[in-house]
């Protein structure tokens, strides 16, 4: 192999297609020793001509069934990634959003909700945990004082910006009164003005649930009620 | 309807016969409307080959048209667009190089013969072939409208020459640019060409060899048996008379060198859009647009020049001026051969025509499609294995298939 040098991109050429190095003897002394010999490609590889004839069996395969078979069902493209389950229907896995929409993990993070109380009041206490640990800063929170019994606070404003929030879900976590939720499995939609982006208390309740948890003052927390109830625990 | 018309016309149907109403039909009939839908299926058929959908909405109200109108909408962008001029280029030159791309293919379509010769006067009743070959000065024939720009007895020679000139608008737009991507890819562009030209020649003179002639004309009218003797002869119209039969290697070195010619995948080194940055990198709006279409009016181009040379042109198989025919033979009429006998059903001239064009259209859309196929399948040569299959493999092979048709030819024909 004296010819190394100007015969490089020939060799390029021939690996490319399909020819390479056959490994003849490796040195025990040092492995990264090795006799080698050069394969060439032979003609029908040489000319590109089997790994075209190859390729275009392949594309036109797809094509061939993706054009004469009929779109699979909704459902079915809607599960990215998953094999065709459906006979003679085609391989396409476009879905068509927004006409059609896949469904999201449950646990998608997704626009913010606030949840109610039974009377339909909001929960959340405004005790400012969330705004605090909003690492996007996109969390507005006025509070003001709450005639009901038993809550000292609840928010006057509550303003998220959805175009600042990076959907982390700390709020979410940082919520002692499982009063804000990302579960709604929405996008943030698109607006033509960035006030439009903000997400009020309004709007925020409108998307709202009702929380089974229990909250403030009256009736047992769940520390007391939960089954491995500490005896010394005396953070309630 | 048609009586009225010809009452119309100043000089009978002749007039029609002119340079610039059949340059007219052939670019806003044929060429256009293939190359602008070309610009969408290339998309929507790049999407069925990796099993997406492909654009499919674009409409004009409720009408969608599976996106068919994505073309008019590209047009509309690029025509409103900023028509930007970087500082420091050359404006003339800047400006002369979308031009220069996009004129000579369409010169070039001048001598590709897109339909039969027209004779009006028996539209209405089969083609008297026999009187036609006999009489072919009757004003009855004289008046006809011969579907072929140019015929000129170096046709094809005339195509690789303005062609050829294409090349220049790549590497005008390199050198004109100010850019050194641009003018690496210009650079690119015309090595590539010289590269394929050759081998692009090389692999059609086995074609002319056996057919005969350099007319594309001819070619159809004739075919692969045009030199035989009487006996063997074979209709125009019999696929097993048209070129790819007889000139295999030839059709696999054209249609690859042919490939090259059009400056895409797997050949578009000149280009290399996304990553090697090609000629027309400073080029935007229309003037970008008139390379792409460009582009595409050369793989119409492509799939014309292919169709008439090896696949029978604007026949349709079995399909005699006179109507469907097979078996028969031929019989000599004075200088031509006249395809006679056999199962024969007569058609009128008019359908027969009509038959023809639609057979020269879909061979030319499945050809079409075929290198869309292959630009969607093959990916990109580097640019010393282009240069490596252009030299070392299509020079060679087309010279041998030269001196082996040849042989042949010589030996048993």
């Amino acid at each position: 192999m004296s010819n190394v040098d100007h015969d490089d991109n020939h060799d390029d050429a021939a690996f490319a297609a399909g020819g390479g190095p056959r490994v003849l003897s490796v040195s025990v002394a040092s492995p990264r020793v090795r006799t080698i010999q050069v394969v060439r490609p032979g003609p029908a590889d040489a000319s590109y001509l089997n790994a075209t004839s190859k390729g275009l069996a392949v594309t036109l395969k797809h094509f061939a069934r993706n054009f004469f078979l009929p779109l699979r069902s909704k459902e079915s493209r809607a599960k990215a990634g998953a094999p065709v389950d459906e006979k003679w229907k085609n391989e396409i896995e476009t879905v068509q959003y927004p006409e059609e929409k896949v469904t999201y993990p449950e646990r998608f993070r997704g626009l913010h909700r606030l949840t109610l109380r039974d009377d339909g009041a909001v929960r959340c206490v405004a005790c400012m945990c969330c705004p605090t640990v909003c690492p996007a800063h996109c969390i507005t929170i006025v509070p003001e004082e709450s005639d009901s019994k038993g809550v000292e606070k609840r928010p006057a404003i509550f303003e998220i910006d959805e175009l600042r929030c990076i959907a982390c879900g700390l709020c979410v976590e940082a919520c002692p009164c499982d009063a804000i939720r990302m579960d709604t499995g929405e996008h943030a939609k698109p607006v033509e003005d960035r006030s439009d982006a903000i997400e009020t208390l309004q709007t925020m309740m409108a998307r709202g649930v009702k929380s089974i948890a229990k909250q403030g003052g009256a009736g047992p927390t769940w520390r007391e009620t939960a089954p491995g109830k500490h005896p010394h625990d005396f953070n309630r | 309807m048609l009586s009225s018309l010809y009452e119309w016309l100043p000089s009978g149907w002749a007039v029609l016969d002119s340079t610039a109403v059949k340059w007219l039909f052939l670019v806003l009939i044929l060429v256009m409307p293939l190359a602008s839908l070309l610009t969408w299926a290339e998309r929507r058929q790049s999407a069925m080959m990796q099993d997406r959908l492909g654009p499919n909405r674009a409409n004009i109200g409720p009408v969608k048209l599976k996106g068919v109108l994505h073309f008019v909408a590209d047009a509309i962008k690029m025509i409103f667009k900023e028509d930007f001029i970087p500082a420091n280029v050359h404006k003339g030159l800047f400006a002369l190089a979308p031009v220069l791309a996009l004129a000579p293919v369409l010169v070039a379509f001048a001598i590709i013969p897109f339909g039969p010769t027209i004779f009006p006067h028996s539209f209405g009743s089969s083609l008297d072939t026999i009187a036609l070959a006999q009489n072919a000065q009757d004003p009855a024939f004289t008046d006809s409208i011969r579907m072929q720009i140019f015929q000129i007895d170096f046709g094809l020679i005339f195509y690789f020459a303005v062609l050829t000139l294409a090349n220049y608008g790549g590497t005008i737009a390199g050198w004109a640019s100010y850019n050194k991507w641009a003018l690496l890819g210009g650079l690119r562009s015309s090595s590539q060409m010289m590269s394929y030209e050759v081998a692009m020649g090389m692999s059609l003179i086995g074609a002319f060899v056996m057919a005969g002639s350099l007319e594309p004309g001819a070619i159809v009218a004739s075919g692969a048996s045009a030199t035989f003797s009487p006996d063997h002869m074979m209709a125009a119209s019999n696929p097993a008379n048209w070129l790819w039969l007889w000139q295999p290697v030839g059709l696999v070195l054209f249609v690859t060198a042919a490939i090259a010619e059009t400056k895409r995948a797997p050949f578009d080194i000149p280009e290399g859009e996304p990553e090697i940055i090609g000629y027309f990198v400073e080029y935007s709006g229309i003037r970008w647009g008139m390379f792409f279409l460009a582009e595409f009016i050369e793989i119409v181009f492509i799939s014309a020049v292919i169709t008439t040379i090896f696949f029978g042109g604007y026949q349709f198989p079995f399909l005699d001026p006179d109507g469907f025919r097979f078996g028969g033979e031929m019989m000599t009429v004075g200088v031509s051969h006249v395809h006679v006998g056999g199962w024969f059903t007569a058609l009128p001239h008019g359908v027969v025509v009509l038959l023809q064009f639609v057979a020269f259209g879909a061979k030319v859309v499945l050809l079409s499609w075929f290198q869309l196929l292959v630009r969607w399948t093959l990916p990109r040569f580097r640019a010393d294995q282009l240069m490596h299959l252009g030299w070392k493999l299509l020079l060679p092979l087309a010279l041998a298939n030269i001196m082996v048709t040849a042989l042949i030819k010589l030996l048993f024909m």
